[in-house]
């Protein structure tokens, strides 16, 4: 009996933090999104009112839709690159392994904040390199933060920000497969590209489950960088260009705090769904 | 600096006049029993504002003005009793998101706040601001240019804050690239519109000026400018929103049609590309407010000496008139727990001749007090930048064309969040502004009803 009734001391002081800055917020946030609070009348409850006009509002539903094409671009492209620089670390075949991976690795360091800015000052139209290199062979300027192009401006900010990250996942997994199986795929006469598909590409669909999953809520909160580059492109970038961003206006610009609390907690189901949708999928193909 | 000493002992005096003033004016009110206007509050006594500053006290001021501690130092030396700390919180927008946020939560606001004349709707709608008639404010009516009075009045004749300074629209121009093509100052709009389109046909990479779509501010001068009046408010709850009107689709359409037609830019200003842009000469004019023409010479020192000022150009020639961008006031929040302290220091900020100077000087403001646009020294100044013309002058006549009937909304942010997605968006894109503006109207009124209000003109 006195060893089990430890247990739940160890755990308490997650389960307190757990509870006040997680379930505390949450609770309210829910709490909030059943009144509304108007400029003139004050607080006032108004049920699923704010639910039903969230499900209809076409603001909302373009930005659901917009980082949901976000992430059905940029995801599988960041994620081929991730396993592309995982596999060849691993394969030992890289020149100067440990300088390329921290170099890959280093943009996950820049916080996203500065990395957003660098981007914006990158891809600007009068003075940012590229727009210069372009005026110097007498090619038209490239839009990067044209209304057609934003979209993947934003995805290669992204992408560059996080394939090191996801690597180091991949690469970790990679490094926890049992020798012997590649010394029994040597016996059987397997080259490298064999080797990765038949034996590191399986071992690897727990870790690349986990990178989806965490893109997937990463990609749909999607916030820092259309927020920072909006001060540049204000007229390509509204108020609710993703989800996240349009529950910052209405709780910030237009002090509906109620109603953005119902935006968030929206978001946070569509998140749930996809997500619970692919880790099904996943565990379903485990069973033949 | 030397004239501190003599100016301290004069404001001290002008002070008291004042609240002397005050004290009769009530004696006298309170004597000829029940006036036109609403009753005031009832007076804060001078021996309680003397009691209150004798008190050590600390005030907490929310201000973007860059060095500001060299006004604040003046009250300090005047009332050592009182310690005022001085905070940035920001500028504009951040700042008064801090502000509703602190109010909200009821702690953490400060005793005064800087906010622009066009914010002061939207912390009165939340009953946040201190009427400052009590503590000696109705007096200085006098001492301010008319409109902004208006500006700072409630519907009841409450004083809800100290007017700071102003920013009323005009014209800046490049002389050396008008003279290169033969183009005159234009005084009409007409004129404006036939510069543009023969400026750009003879050197297709100057325009005439930038129309940028990001910024609602500059759209809001100009339909003052047309004599608009796109929100009324009577009461608290009462708004008519009128954002489509005649005088809006007049002023969109004409804008509409040059930014169609590519004789001027519609990129968005205070970027690195806009300062640029500036600096070399890609647009003739700058279509701004009383604070430019020193921001303009600290931004675009490669153009030194070539600018000139001018009023903007007009629709009605034989009645000029002109719009306000910008400008600030000295607001007192209802939650300070040192009302008498602050409201002193928000007058004297504005009021007396030191501290309403340094601001010309220091922080470059335009006045907002008739005084110190009269005086020789502030009008007389005629600086290299603009080749020598009297710039400070040219603004000081613009000041008096400004309507004083101008209304803002209780939700400006939403308005210009609003604005910035539909008429600045069709600015950018080159499609139809006047379309966007009934787009405009819609969203503000259904927006003001979800919030409660009794729409008019919806």
């Amino acid at each position: 009996m006195k060893p089990r009734s430890a247990g739940p001391w160890f755990v308490a002081p997650f389960l307190i933090l757990f509870a006040l800055f997680f379930v505390t917020p949450l609770g309210y946030a829910a709490y909030l999104s059943f009144f509304q609070h108007k400029l003139i009348g004050g607080t006032v409850f108004v049920g699923l009112d704010n639910y039903a006009k969230a499900v209809a509002d076409p603001q909302f539903l373009r930005g659901v839709l917009r980082v949901a094409t976000f992430f059905l671009i940029q995801v599988p492209v960041m994620l081929f690159l991730a396993l592309l620089f995982a596999l060849a670390l691993d394969s030992g075949l890289m020149w100067l392994s440990r300088v390329v991976r921290l170099g890959v690795f280093v943009p996950y360091a820049v916080p996203s904040v500065v990395a957003t800015l660098m981007w914006g000052y990158l891809y600007g139209q009068d003075y940012g390199p590229f727009a210069q290199l372009s005026r110097t062979f007498g090619l038209p300027v490239p839009k990067f933060l044209s209304e057609s192009w934003m979209l993947g401006s934003l995805a290669n900010v992204v992408t560059w920000e996080f394939v090191g990250y996801n690597m180091i996942i991949l690469y970790a997994a990679l490094r926890t497969i049992p020798h012997e199986l590649y010394e029994a795929a040597e016996v059987d006469g397997a080259g490298a590209w064999r080797t990765a598909w038949s034996i590191k590409l399986p071992a690897l669909r727990p870790a690349l489950v986990l990178t989806l999953l965490f893109s997937v809520i990463g990609s749909f909160q999607l916030f820092n960088e259309p927020k920072l580059l909006q001060t540049i492109a204000p007229n390509v970038i509204d108020s609710s260009y993703t989800a996240n961003l349009y529950a910052y206006s209405l709780a910030f610009t237009g002090q509906q705090v109620n109603y953005a609390a119902t935006v968030s907690f929206l978001l946070g189901a569509v998140i749930v769904v996809i997500s619970y949708t692919i880790l099904i999928t996943a565990n379903r193909r485990r069973q033949p | 600096m030397p004239e501190l000493v003599p100016n301290h002992a004069l404001s001290r005096r002008t002070f008291l006049a004042a609240a002397g003033a005050a004290s009769l004016g009530a004696a006298l009110a309170a004597c000829s029993g029940g006036g036109t206007a609403a009753p005031a509050a009832e007076r804060v006594s001078q021996a309680d504002i003397d009691k209150a500053m004798a008190t050590p006290t600390e005030l907490v001021f929310w201000t973007w003005a860059p060095e500001i501690d060299q006004e604040v130092a003046l009250f300090q030396q005047k009332y050592p009793a009182i310690k005022v700390k001085v905070q940035n919180a920001g500028q504009g927008t951040p700042q008064y998101t801090k502000l509703r946020t602190a109010l909200q939560a009821g702690t953490g606001a400060p005793d005064l706040a800087q906010i622009e004349f066009q914010y002061i709707p939207t912390f009165t709608v939340l009953d946040s601001l201190l009427d400052l008639r009590p503590y000696g404010a109705d007096a200085l009516k006098a001492k301010f240019v008319d409109w902004t009075w208006g500006q700072v009045s409630g519907p009841n004749g409450e004083v809800f804050a100290i007017p700071q300074d102003t920013g009323p629209m005009g014209m800046l121009y490049r002389q050396d690239i008008f003279d290169a093509h033969g183009i005159a100052v234009p005084k009409t709009w007409d004129e404006f519109a036939a510069a543009a389109r023969k400026l750009h046909a003879a050197a297709p990479d100057v325009y005439l000026t930038n129309f940028a779509a990001n910024q609602a501010a500059a759209w809001h001068g100009l339909v003052w400018q047309a004599g608009d009046k796109p929100y009324t408010l009577s009461g608290k709850s009462d708004i008519k929103i009128a954002v489509d009107s005649a005088a809006a689709r007049k002023v969109a359409s004409y804008w509409g049609g040059l930014a169609g037609e590519g004789v001027i830019g519609t990129e968005t200003d205070f970027t690195d590309g806009w300062y640029a842009a500036l600096n070399s000469g890609k647009y003739a004019t700058w279509l701004t407010a009383a604070w430019g023409p020193a921001f303009l010479s600290g931004s675009a020192k490669a153009t030194a000496g070539k600018w000139r000022a001018a009023p903007l150009p007009q629709w009605d020639a034989a009645k000029p008139s002109s719009g306000n961008w910008g400008g600030s006031t000295t607001a007192v929040l209802k939650s300070t727990k040192n009302p008498i302290a602050a409201a002193v220091f928000a007058q004297f900020l504005n009021t007396d001749p030191g501290t309403t100077k340094m601001f010309t000087t220091k922080q470059f403001f335009f006045p907002a007090t008739k005084a110190l646009l009269a005086d020789p020294s502030f009008a007389g100044d005629a600086p290299a930048f603009y080749g020598g013309q009297k710039v400070n002058e040219v603004f000081g006549a613009i000041g008096e064309t400004v309507s004083p009937d101008f209304q803002w909304p209780p939700f400006l942010d939403q308005a210009v969040t609003d604005w910035t997605e539909t008429v600045g968006k069709a600015l950018a894109d080159k499609t139809d502004p006047v379309a966007a503006l009934g787009q405009w109207q819609t969203r503000l009124t259904t927006f003001a009803k979800n919030q409660g209000f009794t729409v008019q003109g919806g």
